[in-house]
C-alpha cells in the first residue's frame, strides 16, 4: 500500500500530466469510500499488532500477574469486564487484543512467503520455459489439487516447527503455486512483447531482463492477490488452531481462543463472539482492500 | 562502395525452421515452418537494403537473425567481418554496440513501467563505457534532441507520448551506442501517413549523419522507394528478386514484384485511374508444406509445367539485378 501511495505522489510532483498506472489507479481510490473503511480497519488491526499495551492490559491476560482469577470464570460482559471472561477468568477483550499479533503475524509472513517463494518460481519457468517449466508447472497442479485443510492437517501433524514457524510453513507450503500460476503467465505474456526483444538487443542479461523488464510487469496480479489471501491466511491459522494443529497453549491467537471457547457457547456466546468479531473484520478489511486495489488497477473495471 | 571491405553484414545460406511439435510433456516434431529457407544479404557501408514482401514471407525473421536474436538453422552470418555463430556471449554483447534494432510498433517496444530517462539510458546501462565521460542524463538529453523530442519530457512514461514521439524514442534507444548498422522492422508502419513522413525524415537524416547502414524491413513499397538504394523481395522463405532500387522499381522482372508494385497506389489520380493493377488469387502458400518447383506459381499467370518441377534460382539479368523466375518480364515490357 505505502508504495503506491510513494509512487502516486512523485508521479505527481513530476507535473499533472505525468499520471502513472499508479498515479491512476489512486485517483480512483480516493473516491471509493469501501477503500477507506478497510484502510481505517487495517491502520487499527496494524496499531492493536503493534501496540497492544495502548489498548489493554497484559496483565489482564495471565494468572500469573494476577489478572485471570478462577472466581470470574464465564463471568458476562459488565461493569469488571467489558466483554465478558472465559473460563479461566481472564478478559477476553484483552486476550483478543493480545491475541492479534499472532493471527496477524501468521497472516503476513504467509502471504509474504507464498508471493516471494511463488513470484520468482513463476518468474524462471516462465522465463525458461522448456523441461523446467513442465517440471514445476505439474508440480503446481498437485499442490493446487491437494486439499487445503486435509493437507495442513498432515503436514502440521508430521512435522514439529515451534510457535508459528509450523502454520506459516504449512500454509506457505500448501498456497504458493496460486502466485506462481499467476506470475508465470504474466511472465510468458512480457517474455514476447517488444520491449524484452529491445532489451535483448541492446544486450541485457537475462537477469536483468527478468527483474527489471518483466517483474515489474508480472507482479500486479500476485501481489492483489496476497493482500487478499493475507486475511484467507489469518482464517486459515484460525481454522487450524481450532482443530488444535496450529498455535498450542500458552501462546495464543483468535483460533486459540474461538477453540476454547466451543465448550460454553451456549452459556457464555461472548467467550467466542469476540474473539470470532476480531477475526471475521480483519479478514474483510484485507479482502475488501484486496479487491478495491485490483480495481483500481484494472482500467478494464473503471467507470 | 562495392569492395568487399565496404560489406557491412553478409549473410550466406540463412535459414530459419521453427518445428511443429505436438504433445505437451514429450514433444514430438511432426513438420517446420521454413520461415527463412536459404537467402544471401549484402550490406554495404551507408547504403539501405530494403527487404520486401506480404506478411508471413520470413522479412522480420530475417532481421531477427542478422541481430543474432535467434539462432540460424543454416548458413552464416557475419557483421563487420565476425561470424556471430562463432561469437561467445561476451563478443556477442560487445557486437551490439554496432548493430541495433527499431521495432515495428511503438506501443509495445517500450516498457510501460520505465520513464523515458530510463528506456534510452539502459543502453549505458549495460554498456557503460559507451558513455564516453559523459555522465547518463547528459548523453540521454543529448539523444532525445538529436531524434527531435524536448530533452525535459525524460521523466514521462511512453504512454504520455503519441504513436511519432513514441518511434523517435525506439530511435534514441537504438542510436545511443553508437551503432554502424540499424535493422529497422517495419518502423513506420504502425504510424499515420503524416507522421511516417516525418520518422523516415528523420531516418534519412541521422544515416546521413552518422553513416549508418539500413537493413529496412518492409511490406509498404512506397516507403521502400524513399529510403531505399537496393531491394530484396522476399516470397515466403526465399528472395525472389534483387537489384538496385531504381532497376527493380522501373524494370520489376519476377511476376510477384510486378503484382506488388501494382497494388502500391500512386499519388496521381491520373496515372492510378489508367493503369492496369494485377490482382493475385489466393493466399501465401504454408511455409511448413510449400509446393514443388517455384513458391509463386500457385498464384503466378505465368506458370507452366516448369515452374512446378524446377525450382528457379537468381540469375543476374542485368548489372546486379538478379531474379528467381523461369519467365522473367522482359525489361523493355511496360508494367
Amino acid at each position: 500500500m505505502s508504495d503506491l501511495q510513494v509512487e502516486a505522489q512523485s508521479a505527481q510532483a513530476a507535473g499533472p500530466e505525468s499520471r502513472t498506472v499508479a498515479a491512476d489507479a489512486w485517483y480512483q481510490l480516493r473516491r471509493n469510500w469501501v477503500f477507506w473503511v478497510s484502510v481505517v480497519l487495517i491502520v487499527g488491526i496494524s496499531a492493536i499488532v503493534l501496540f497492544p499495551g495502548l489498548f489493554a492490559s497484559e496483565e489482564a491476560t495471565t494468572s500469573l500477574t494476577g489478572g485471570c482469577q478462577l472466581e470470574d470464570s464465564l463471568e458476562a460482559p459488565g461493569d469488571k469486564f467489558l466483554l465478558g471472561a472465559d473460563q479461566q477468568g481472564c478478559d477476553v477483550y484483552s486476550l483478543s487484543i493480545y491475541s492479534a499479533r499472532t493471527s496477524v503475524s501468521v497472516g503476513l509472513l504467509t502471504a509474504i512467503g507464498t508471493t516471494l517463494i511463488g513470484s520468482l518460481l513463476g518468474l524462471l519457468a516462465g522465463f525458461y520455459g522448456g523441461k523446467s517449466d513442465s517440471v514445476l508447472s505439474g508440480v503446481t497442479s498437485i499442490f493446487l489439487g491437494l486439499p487445503f485443510v486435509l493437507g495442513a492437517v498432515v503436514l502440521l501433524s508430521s512435522v514439529d516447527l515451534p510457535d508459528i514457524w509450523g502454520v506459516v510453513f504449512a500454509l506457505t507450503l500448501l498456497s504458493w503455486a496460486t502466485a506462481f500460476r499467476l506470475v508465470r503467465a504474466k511472465t510468458i505474456e512480457a517474455k514476447g512483447q517488444d520491449y524484452t526483444l529491445a532489451a535483448r538487443a541492446l544486450g541485457a542479461k537475462d537477469l536483468r531482463i527478468m527483474f527489471r523488464h518483466i517483474l515489474p510487469n508480472a507482479i500486479g496480479p500476485s501481489i492483489v492477490v496476497a493482500v487478499i489471501s493475507l486475511g484467507i491466511f489469518i482464517g486459515a491459522e484460525a481454522t487450524l488452531s481450532y482443530l488444535g494443529l496450529g498455535i498450542q497453549p500458552p501462546n495464543t491467537s483468535w483460533g486459540v481462543m474461538i477453540s476454547e471457547a466451543q465448550n460454553a457457547f451456549f452459556t457464555a456466546p461472548w467467550v467466542l463472539m469476540v474473539p470470532a468479531g476480531f477475526l471475521t473484520v480483519t479478514v474483510l478489511a484485507f479482502i475488501l482492500l484486496g479487491e478495491t486495489v485490483s480495481d483500481a488497477l484494472d482500467p478494464k473495471l473503471r467507470k | 562502395m562495392t569492395t568487399s571491405d565496404d560489406v557491412v553484414v553478409e549473410a550466406v545460406g540463412l535459414k530459419r525452421l521453427y518445428p511443429i511439435t505436438k504433445g505437451i510433456l514429450f514433444k514430438k516434431k511432426i513438420g517446420e515452418v521454413r520461415a527463412v529457407d536459404g537467402i544471401d544479404l549484402q550490406l554495404m557501408r551507408g547504403e539501405t537494403l530494403a527487404l520486401v514482401g506480404e506478411s508471413g514471407c520470413g522479412k522480420s525473421t530475417t532481421g531477427r537473425l542478422l541481430m543474432g536474436l535467434e539462432p540460424a538453422d543454416g548458413g552464416s552470418i557475419s557483421v563487420l567481418g565476425d561470424d556471430l555463430a562463432k561469437l561467445n556471449s561476451r563478443q556477442m554483447r560487445a557486437k551490439r554496440r554496432d548493430i541495433q534494432m527499431i521495432l515495428q510498433d511503438p506501443y509495445t517496444s517500450l516498457n510501460p513501467r520505465m520513464n523515458v530517462a530510463t528506456i534510452v539510458g539502459e543502453p549505458f546501462a549495460i554498456h557503460p563505457d559507451a558513455l564516453a565521460g559523459r555522465s547518463r542524463s547528459e548523453a540521454v538529453r543529448e539523444l532525445m534532441d538529436r531524434v527531435g523530442l524536448d530533452p525535459s519530457m525524460v521523466n514521462r512514461y511512453p504512454h504520455q507520448f503519441s504513436g511519432g514521439q513514441r518511434q523517435r524514442i525506439g530511435v534514441a534507444r537504438a542510436l545511443a551506442l553508437r551503432p554502424q548498422i540499424i535493422v529497422a522492422d517495419e518502423p513506420v508502419s504502425a504510424l499515420d501517413v503524416s507522421v511516417q513522413a516525418q520518422v523516415m525524415n528523420l531516418l534519412l537524416d541521422l544515416q546521413k549523419e552518422m553513416g549508418l547502414s539500413y537493413v529496412f524491413v518492409s511490406h509498404d513499397l512506397a516507403v521502400v522507394r524513399q529510403i531505399a538504394d537496393r531491394i530484396s523481395v522476399m516470397y515466403p522463405g526465399r528472395v525472389v528478386e534483387t537489384g538496385k532500387a531504381e532497376s527493380v522499381y522501373a524494370a520489376p522482372a519476377h511476376p510477384y514484384t510486378l503484382a506488388l508494385l501494382s497494388a502500391a497506389p500512386i499519388p496521381d489520380p491520373a496515372v492510378q485511374a489508367e493503369r492496369e493493377r494485377i490482382k493475385l488469387s489466393g493466399e501465401l502458400p504454408n511455409p511448413a508444406d510449400p509446393p514443388s518447383g517455384c513458391r509463386f506459381r500457385t498464384r503466378c499467370w505465368k506458370a507452366q509445367e516448369v515452374c512446378a518441377r524446377e525450382e528457379p534460382q537468381l540469375v543476374e539479368i542485368s548489372s546486379g539485378h538478379s531474379v528467381a523466375c523461369h519467365f522473367p518480364q522482359r525489361e523493355d515490357a511496360k508494367v
